[in-house]
């Protein structure tokens, strides 16, 4: 196919989940030996049809079902050496060390021998993408149930060598031991000359929790040295030969049309490659500086249309939410209008949240190759198989033509499912014919990237005298539908979303709507406790049948010595709690809300955080601690600004995330249920932040704040 | 125009042949493959592009290299000696004080300058010497106990 008969239209607006996910399995099982040398090999056949993320706003196409197919692989060489494919990626949250521990316990290996090999298209198995807290729940198991079949196969080699049962054979330590004989063998020698593979159906058994050894450990971070010592290479940090550099010139506001370009200047330049393509142009140079020069020196004239702004964003949400709400979430029992008259207490309010951005530390990048009629992009993405699709769709070639190649990445949290660097880098290389490597500018991330949504939920209430829920409405516009239930017993209760059509460019985000619809109802439910004169931890027990809830806010509430006595003026107390993708969040929160200035600190988080049996809890630590500190940000002072299709405020000196001096003193308690299956922890921990600090400026101030950021502008 | 400008990184004097405006970063990365300190915003809001000038944490994002010229330049990379981490590296490795790590080499280079000047700093003085450097996965309450932990370390083995 001779690409440059195509024109390739790129559309800057495209939204992340447009692209359907193609399912391939390429490799043959012999060319997998080829690559690995002779060994042990065992294949996972995927049942279940991977959860998807949750809607957000906008257009889709539905995902076709997946079929049933390679989900993961395990190899074990001659040396002894394991090697674990999956298509997941690593993006700080550590599961390349929780999957590394789940295989050794399951193998009966050491953690420092297993081999991740993530998020490569050409290597590892067809995966949907990192996102919505499931590779724990997911992958994990998966990977124990190859890893099982692997040590079975194992034993069952020494037991036809030593010709005794299988039963009669123990594996322990990378080795089959006979207890009868005493005779053991390594699996490095019984792997020895084998090419033999087994594929696994998903249901085998793997070892509970309760028995785990390597698992559940603190272990520290794989390749943790790398990353102190600077050497690890962040897709922005690979510097093939010949290396040419991109800079793409950006449309002045959201869907703005180039009506006309002279490229002419920058053409002259030497040794610089110009592309224009529809509304695409770009530049690639031999150095950063010479792209910026020549990306400067054309003289372009864009056609603007105009924008919704931040000043009437929530008005229009509100005028133009559906009203038929989207089927697929409502929730509806009961009688709303009968529970609200048999209320003592009715309570209607209507909360709004800002739009956000990710800002993750490495902005959006990649680098491309063309070599022998492929390309090889190189980009940090949740979803590497999902910007194979875009890249191949973009340039129009087959998705074979195509690999893509996630390092180790600095960061996403939601932000990185779409491939817009790949494809531009794509482009831009095929018109250099040499490498090419681009990093989005700060500016570039905090505008062309996506958000997320802004939204407004409105709620109505009612409780009896003795502050039980009689009625529950509840409605969320735009921001999306996660945790849109209340985790409260209600007889009657409506919840329902309602689509909005996109002003800015909106995608998933670590805890996505759950934050909002958390905020609305934990403020909501907070209001309530303060109308019916209860403690707000005793209404919401009143209301609770959910045990792992009850435990959460009971295990935060203990540890914050709830309820707290003020002792200064501007001090509050308040609380929030809920569940979403499998685990439990409670927060309590102290702030400082200074009579004089208004100036709202927060003082203290305690968070109490359970999501079935813990992995490994240094790594879990870290992310609810994390996400706590992050919460801390959407809470308080996070808002994308925006005006006549242009983001005003795209520069951490203008968009303000936490930093060391917001940090409050955090107390972050993990309850470990090895009874229960582990869920993810990415996502829920970040929940229960911003209504318990809410819930403590009402505390300190009596001023009840109904928009997330609470204190827009500090 | 490009100029012939003398750098001291690492201890290694380089003959680059630049603009003097470059900014150091570009330098660093592009020309001499040192890409331990990291591009995050371009305009010294993040610190994570953070190398040593002297003894001094500067951003390398806005830093000239004219401006240097001759100056004894420190990066990440310079800091290991004999295959030994530093007394800070080595605590930022045990307090596990990274999550996605992108802005570790920034944070570990803005903790060597604080502990230069201050070999016991309290709290709030790290505090105050590291809210120029962004870590947005929030690691912040473990970096502080790693920039402790090199304190009590560096007493012993020298910054």
């Amino acid at each position: 196919m001779n690409n440059d008969l195509h024109p390739v239209a790129i559309e800057p607006e495209r939204h992340e989940f447009r692209a359907a996910p193609m399912h391939q399995f390429e490799l043959a099982r012999r060319d997998f030996f080829k690559i690995l040398g002779a060994g042990v090999a065992v294949f996972a056949v995927a049942r279940e049809t991977p959860a998807l993320q949750e809607t957000a706003p906008g257009p889709r196409l539905a995902p076709p079902e997946l079929p049933r197919e390679i989900s993961s692989w395990l190899h074990i060489g001659e040396d002894g050496g394991v090697t674990v494919f999956t298509g997941k990626v690593e993006v700080g949250q550590n599961v390349r060390t929780s999957l590394s521990q789940s295989v050794a316990d399951e193998l009966r290996v050491p953690f420092a021998s297993v081999r991740m090999v993530m998020g490569d298209t050409e290597l590892t198995p067809f995966d949907m993408g990192t996102f919505g807290s499931r590779t724990t729940p997911t992958m994990a198991p998966q990977l124990r149930r190859v890893s099982a079949a692997a040590r079975e196969l194992l034993v069952g080699i020494a037991a036809k060598e030593w010709k005794v049962p299988a039963e009669s054979l123990k594996a322990a330590d990378a080795k089959v031991l006979d207890p009868a004989s005493g005779r053991s063998a390594s699996y490095a020698e019984l792997a020895r000359g084998k090419t033999l593979a087994q594929m696994i159906p998903s249901e085998d058994p793997i070892t509970p929790s309760s028995e785990w050894t390597v698992a559940g450990k603190p272990l520290p971070k794989v390749d943790g040295r790398a990353f102190v010592t600077g050497k690890h290479p962040y897709t922005p940090d690979l510097r093939p030969a010949g290396l040419y550099y991109a800079k793409i010139l950006r449309p002045p506001s959201f869907g703005a049309t180039l009506v006309s370009c002279d490229a002419g200047a920058a053409k002259a330049m030497p040794n610089v490659a110009v592309v224009r393509d529809g509304n695409f142009v770009g530049v690639a140079a031999p150095s950063e500086r010479q792209a910026e020069r020549a990306v400067a020196a054309i003289r372009a004239e864009w056609k603007e249309t105009p924008q919704i702004s931040d000043r009437e964003i929530f008005e229009y949400i509100k005028k133009n939410g559906s009203a038929e709400p989207d089927g697929r979430h409502r929730k509806q029992s009961g009688s709303i209008e009968s529970g609200l008259a048999e209320a003592a207490h009715r309570l209607e309010a209507t909360y709004t949240v800002a739009y956000i951005a990710h800002a993750p530390l490495e902005p959006r990048a990649a680098v491309a190759e063309w070599k022998d009629g492929k390309i090889t992009v190189w980009t940090g993405s949740q979803r590497p198989f999902a910007v194979r699709a875009e890249v191949a769709a973009a340039l129009h070639i087959p998705e074979s033509q195509v690999r893509v190649i996630v390092p180790d990445t600095g960061s996403a949290y939601g932000g990185k499912h779409t491939g817009d660097a790949a494809v531009e880098a794509a482009r831009l290389a095929k018109a250099a014919g040499r490498p090419v490597k681009l990093v989005w500018t700060r500016e570039e991330e905090f505008t062309w990237a996506y958000f997320r949504p802004a939204g407004v939920i409105e709620v109505k209430s009612g409780i009896d005298a003795a502050g039980r829920l009689t009625a529950w409405e509840f409605h969320n516009y735009h921001s999306g539908t996660s945790a849109i239930e209340t985790p409260y017993a209600v007889v009657n209760q409506l919840a329902e979303y309602h689509s909005v059509p996109l002003v800015l460019r909106c995608g998933s985000y670590r805890g996505l709507a759950a934050t909002a619809n958390h905020f609305a109802r934990e403020t909501h439910m907070d209001e309530l406790a303060r109308a019916a004169n209860l403690d707000p931890l005793e209404f919401r027990l009143r209301n609770l049948t959910d045990m792992r809830l009850r435990a959460v806010l009971e295990a935060a509430t203990r540890s914050f010595g709830w309820p707290q006595k003020k002792t200064k003026e501007g001090q509050g107390f308040g609380l929030a709690g809920g569940f979403e993708k499998g685990s439990y969040v409670a927060t309590c929160a102290e702030v400082f809300a200074d009579p004089k200035s208004g100036k709202v600190q927060v003082v203290k988080l305690v968070t109490a955080f359970e999501c079935g049996a813990i992995v490994n809890p240094n790594g879990l630590r870290n992310q609810v601690v994390g996400a706590n500190i992050q919460g801390l940000g959407g809470a308080l002072f996070e808002a994308i600004e925006f005006a006549g299709g242009r983001i005003k405020n795209p520069h951490f000196s203008t968009y303000r995330v936490p930093r060391f001096r917001d940090l409050p003193r955090i107390e972050a308690i993990l309850l470990d249920r090895k009874d229960i299956p582990s869920a993810g922890a990415g996502e829920t921990p970040i929940m229960a932040v911003a209504p318990a600090v809410g819930n403590a400026i009402f505390d300190a101030t009596g001023e009840r704040r109904r928009s997330m950021p609470l204190a827009a502008g500090a | 125009m490009a100029k012939p400008i003398e750098l001291e990184v690492n201890g290694r004097r380089h003959s680059i042949l630049a603009e003097p405006d470059t900014p150091l970063l570009t330098v660093l990365r592009d020309e001499l493959g040192l890409t331990g300190a990291k591009y995050g915003c371009g305009e010294g809001q993040c610190g994570a592009c953070t190398v040593l000038i002297g003894d001094a944490a500067r951003r390398a994002c806005i830093t000239p290299i004219a401006s240097v010229a001759g100056k004894s330049i420190t990066t990440i990379e310079g800091l290991e000696r004999d295959g030994q981490l530093h007394p800070v590296q080595q605590a930022f490795l045990d307090a596990e004080a990274f999550q996605c790590a992108y802005c570790t080499t920034g944070m570990i280079m803005s903790s060597v300058a604080l502990l230069r000047q201050n070999a016991n700093p309290n709290e709030e003085e790290i505090v105050h010497a590291l809210d120029g450097n962004i870590c947005r996965c929030g690691t912040y309450p473990r970096i502080i106990e790693a920039v402790q932990k090199a304190a009590r370390a560096g007493g012993r083995r020298g910054l």
